[in-house]
């Protein structure tokens, strides 16, 4: 009877324990990106470098046949700019983790009584913060340069929305190779990769104008996808289906990084 | 009289010249063999820069195929407009690694042997120079045989290659003074990053996604004055027409001008370094 009654209560302390011990290793983790801007500023400024640039060498394109209905160029290039500064910013949050594991501050954590899994969820929650920051960022920045979100207010919330949940998906996949290799510079070497994963997209330019093998890529890549649901919000306005494309593709990425990631954590927990 | 005899190659003098000369090419010769042995020794250093132009050529005529459809575009081929830009690159950063190198061995202490060795001080600069100049071949080859695959054209025969080489060979040459100079300045890797982003910048603030005559806004105003638009004009004529003296001239002056510049900016930080 006692048990029965007192095991609620101890399982929702016990929730609200690991709630917490999430909640700092989550603002640990965004503490240490405040505390070394080097780290931030390129996710920031590169993108928008690239959309400047893009704005001013592309402008004319945007009057191409298959080429989106568009009244700037820029209008088009947000989405991409906002998830080229989230998949970026997503390294700096696992080369965080791994730099943890290399100085042995990982080893401690786990020579405490914290929940395994809030080690790892902490720092993606972090990321989800960063990323969300991040597109809340682009946003500002472009605006007065005449960006125009046809989906107003609510489709700009879900841009913010969509940056936080993309970090959290590229974030796990950066989180499980820290914890796969431990290096730093081995979760640094995944940046290409990501460069590749978004070039062969539609990320820059629409795939309507794009022919060939390289176009098979880019239509089954599913950055292509993820771009474009935040760009039909920036460009068409607030439908279910860009809604959809914005939250689930990055939702649906995240549960295969996470799973990759809290699989690699348990690895590493047996081995040790 | 002296330099009179000097340059006459006749003389005392002369032969100390000539002595001078022969020993920092052997200095030179050796620096670079060994510039050219950590590419097999340590390929992750130099992998980056041959990778990025064949991704950069894959990628951008992929991307942008489109783009030669805009009105005045000078090519209806885009590799042929991003393989010049992409080999440009790939040999800017070839120059720029060694700059990384010499970072290494300043923070391992193997650049104080070298400076204590009895060599012109001079060759710590050439022998690293012919490092850049043989990577960016290797460097030129290889993206120029997959662009070739990729679909780009010659439109002016061999000449339109000799143009996109001379082109490498300055890019690697003003590279390398810049890499070299910031690594004797800084001496550990925050002069890495320094050296990747303002040549990178200055790369992009140019002609180097599209033409002049199609950009529009600020950057048409930056990448008229950007000498380095002269030097992708320089690379990229034989893929886009006839190679003419018009299009040339001005790339071989701002090479020229761009070089003499970092070389005595790497000269001066070395002896900083010395001193």
């Amino acid at each position: 009877m006692t048990a029965a009654v007192l095991a609620p209560a101890h399982r929702f302390q016990r929730h609200g324990l690991w709630l917490s011990q999430t909640m700092a290793m989550s603002r640990r983790s965004i503490t240490a990106l405040i505390r070394q801007p080097a780290l931030v500023v390129p996710s920031l400024v590169f993108p928008l470098f690239f959309a400047a640039l893009g704005s001013s060498s592309f402008g004319r394109a945007v009057n191409l046949a298959n080429f989106p209905k568009v009244d700037t160029f820029l209008d088009f290039s947000l989405a991409g700019t906002i998830i080229q500064g989230v998949l970026f910013g997503s390294v700096t949050g696992g080369a965080a983790l791994a730099t943890d594991i290399e100085q042995g501050f990982f080893d401690r954590l786990l020579a405490t009584p914290t929940s395994r899994v809030s080690i790892l969820l902490g720092r993606l929650a972090g990321a989800a913060l960063f990323g969300a920051f991040q597109a809340f960022i682009f946003v500002s920045v472009l605006l007065p340069f005449g960006v125009s979100i046809r989906a107003g207010v609510a489709g700009f919330v879900v841009i913010v929305l969509c940056g936080a949940l993309t970090a959290v998906a590229i974030g796990g996949f950066t989180a499980a190779m820290a914890l796969k290799t431990g290096s730093a510079e081995a979760v640094q070497g995944s940046f290409p990769l990501l460069f590749i994963a978004l070039f062969f997209s539609s990320a820059f330019f629409p795939r309507q104008t794009m022919s060939g093998a390289y176009k098979v890529v880019a239509d089954i890549n599913p950055v292509s996808h993820l771009v474009e649901g935040v760009r039909g919000l920036v460009i068409d306005g607030l439908t279910v289906r860009h809604v959809a494309a914005a939250l689930l593709v990055p939702a649906a990425i995240g549960v295969v990084s996470i799973s990759l990631a809290l699989r690699t954590l348990y690895s590493r927990l047996a081995a040790r | 009289m002296t330099s009179a005899i000097a340059t006459s190659g006749t003389g005392p003098a002369a032969g100390v010249n000539r002595a001078q000369r022969g020993a920092l090419l052997r200095s030179a010769r050796v620096l670079a063999l060994r510039g050219l042995r950590s590419i097999r020794r340590l390929p992750s250093a130099f992998f980056p820069a041959l990778a990025m132009p064949v991704f950069q050529t894959i990628a951008f005529s992929g991307t942008y195929f489109a783009i030669t459809r805009i009105p005045g575009f000078p090519t209806d081929r885009s590799v042929n407009w991003y393989l010049p830009l992409a080999c440009t690159m790939g040999s800017g950063f070839s120059g720029v690694g060694l700059g990384f190198s010499t970072v290494r061995d300043i923070e391992n202490g193997f650049f104080d042997r070298l400076r204590m060795a009895p060599s012109p001080r001079l060759s710590l600069i050439v022998g690293p120079l012919f490092t850049a100049w043989i990577r960016v071949l290797i460097v030129i080859t290889t993206a120029l045989l997959v662009g070739l695959l990729w679909g780009a054209r010659l439109t002016d025969g061999p000449l339109g290659l000799l143009t996109l080489y001379v082109a490498g060979l300055g890019v690697a040459t003003v590279a390398a003074g810049w890499g070299l100079g910031l690594a004797y300045r800084f001496g550990d890797m925050r002069a890495a990053a320094l050296m990747q982003l303002t040549f990178f910048n200055a790369i992009f603030l140019t002609n180097a996604q599209a033409p002049l005559n199609v950009m529009t806004g600020w950057l048409h105003s930056v990448a008229r004055i950007n000498p380095f638009t002269n030097v992708l004009r320089l690379a990229r004529q034989g893929f886009l027409g006839n190679v003419t003296w018009h299009d040339t001239w001005g790339g071989l002056v701002a090479i020229v001008g761009l070089s003499a510049l970092t070389i005595i900016f790497a000269y001066r930080g070395l002896e900083k370094l010395s001193n």
